[in-house]
């Protein structure tokens, strides 16, 4: 599946248009960090997109005013992701189920108001601008085929870290976690900090997917910290099958392209869009696209 | 001019009365999520666009139909509230037995779209409602100015709260909605249509968040976004007082509302995060609210 997931990275540059590939593996990574965190710990997260943003206008600073090299931009923007979720997640951890999607929700917001008081951030023009330099001081990512190999690595680089996490002894006990929790704690297992491990994972790699999307658009805005964007890879998630390994690539495939095609021909209806599909698939396929597919195939369906 | 803390009394009682007014929504609709939690186990997260909706209904009413300011509050939170039974009914009863979260989920997608919609026909700039004619002006209260409106919401909403907690605490429906959330199996042997009072408790909620939404269209603009910046506020007021008791409810809405208000004056660039931080802090203190109960 890796192979082919790569293989289909490799050729797609050709076929389709780099830039919409590139949002798209951004926010396929994403929503892939997410998915570990609601798919398989079971814990629903409304706050992501305050990790999303964090990173992104982190590695703006970086890159623009300080004028480090996008790896470095890069990797200080997750850095500080993956502090903050370190933050909110010994926080959120606290209160379980529906608390916890409030919680974070909330810690989201905090983060929106800061983003929007804070004078680095540009407010509500954003930080434009952010040069795309040059990787590692050689490879100049203006160049936009360039830029997309480069996406194409740090996401396959972060699917495969969810893959192996995932399938990891540490992946199991997550998912006993959410099967049953008392059960897992009566088995000795300290739930808190297999949580709270989880939780730093998923904004870790938030925090990578929002700082390469702030070198590949070189804008970070306060869209990336609104809840919108939260909700938005929660629906990418929810569309494309939790718990599955390829569904949130596919769902943020599906919303990336829908808001694509439609954002010129149906302008702002694209919101009641997005929460019309909400709503299908709450009531129709919770399942969604990949784990009903999965579903269909009697030999799998203990499989996976 | 008297002063307190260095700030004139004017602002700093001027501002009290915002957040004496800010509270009183907080509590009103912090008290319909926690009523429609109590049964439904749903996390209402339209419940903002509730708010709006009855916010919106009342000022479509004023300049499209000529219904008063008065018949919009009667009105608009009926409408509202119907629309919660076309909801629960047909939407939120499918989910029935499922994990609480997909309520949540459901509820979110519901409120996208009411946005969406208000934000398609009236944009995002804001409608402004005229105050009644019976409350304009105010009075000299000595200390301070008490625009009449203002002082109206304030005893409108903390009524309708204390209708809400006699309604649940003394009366006998309140007394089989109680017995319902606790065992609803057992309240359905009794005979008691369990199904019904779901329905009925969930567009009272709703029914309350449009009530809130009509009281606050002559204060704030109309505006269809009012509803989700507002109800994200409400699930901190939520978890820092627990849903555990209706007196709670009430009293952590109106004390953060006046919180909020003091750090507005005293240090204002604090005053739109204050509750997240109160609420972080909560957490760390009390996990399970101020007045929650350890699940």
């Amino acid at each position: 599946m890796f192979a082919a997931l790569a293989t289909a990275g490799l050729v797609a540059p050709f076929l389709i248009y780099p830039t919409f590939l590139m949002k798209l593996l951004c926010f396929a990574l994403f929503a892939a960090a997410f998915n570990l965190l609601l798919g398989f710990a079971g814990l629903l997260s409304f706050g992501h997109a305050a990790f999303f943003a964090v990173s992104a206008y982190v590695c703006g600073y970086l890159c623009k005013t300080l004028g480090a090299t996008p790896e470095l931009g890069i990797l200080g923007g997750t850095a500080v992701a993956a502090l903050l979720g370190l933050l909110f997640g010994s926080l959120a951890i606290r209160r379980s189920g529906i608390y916890f999607a409030m919680i974070t929700l909330a810690l989201a917001q905090l983060v929106y108001f800061l983003c929007v008081q804070f004078p680095f951030t540009g407010g509500e023009d954003g930080m434009q601008g952010i040069p795309r330099g040059r990787l590692f001081g050689l490879l100049d990512l203006s160049d936009n085929l360039t830029m997309y190999f480069f996406v194409l690595v740090v996401f396959l680089g972060g699917f495969w870290l969810i893959h192996r996490t995932i399938h990891s002894p540490f992946g199991q006990v997550l998912k006993a976690i959410r099967e049953n929790e008392q059960r897992a704690i009566s088995l000795g297992y300290a739930v808190e900090r297999y949580k709270l491990l989880a939780f730093v994972l998923s904004a870790t790699l938030t925090g990578l997917a929002g700082a390469t999307k702030a070198i590949v658009f070189q804008l970070a805005s306060l869209t990336d910290a609104h809840w919108h964007t939260s909700g938005q890879a929660v629906l990418m998630t929810l569309l494309g099958g939790m718990g599955t390994v390829l569904g949130p690539v596919l769902g943020a495939g599906i919303i990336v392209g829908l808001e694509t095609q439609l954002a010129d021909r149906v302008g702002s209806w694209v919101t009641v869009i997005m929460g019309a599909i909400f709503v299908v698939c709450v009531l129709l396929f919770r399942r969604g696209v990949v784990g009903e597919l999965a579903a269909l195939n009697p030999l799998r369906r203990h499989g996976d | 001019m008297t002063s307190i803390f260095g700030k004139p009394a004017p602002l700093l009682f001027g501002q009290l009365l915002l957040g004496l007014i800010n509270g009183s929504f907080y509590a009103v609709l912090s008290l319909g999520l926690a009523v429609i939690f109590g049964l439904l186990n749903v996390i209402n997260f339209a419940h903002g666009a509730q708010y709006m909706i009855g916010a919106f209904l009342a000022w479509i009413g004023l300049t499209a139909f000529g219904v008063s300011y008065w018949e919009a509050l009667v009105l608009a939170p009926l409408l509202v509230g119907l629309l919660g039974v076309l909801i629960e009914r047909y939407l939120l009863r499918r989910l029935q037995g499922l994990d609480p979260l997909y309520g949540l989920l459901l509820t979110f997608g519901l409120a996208l779209v009411a946005e969406g919609v208000f934000r398609n026909f009236y944009g995002i700039s804001g409608q402004s409602y005229e105050v009644p004619e019976q409350l304009r002006g105010g009075v000299n209260l000595g200390f301070m100015f008490l625009p009449l409106y203002r002082g109206w919401v304030i005893v409108a909403a903390l009524s309708m709260c204390g209708v809400v907690w006699y309604a649940i605490e003394r009366t006998r429906l309140g007394a089989t909605l109680r017995a319902a959330t606790q065992r609803p199996d057992l309240v359905q042997a009794l005979g008691i249509n369990v199904p019904l009072l779901v329905t009925v408790t969930y567009a009272a909620g709703a029914a309350l968040a449009g009530f809130a939404g009509v009281l606050a269209a002559p204060i704030f603009q109309v505006n269809p976004l009012m509803g989700s910046n507002l109800i994200i506020v409400v699930f901190a007021v939520v978890v820092i007082g627990g849903m555990g008791s209706i007196g709670g409810s009430i009293l952590t809405g109106v004390g953060l509302g006046l919180v909020e208000a003091l750090t507005k004056v005293y240090y204002s660039e604090a005053s739109s995060v204050v509750i997240f931080l109160i609420m972080a802090l909560v957490l760390l203190v009390r996990p399970a609210g101020l007045f929650g109960r350890q699940a």
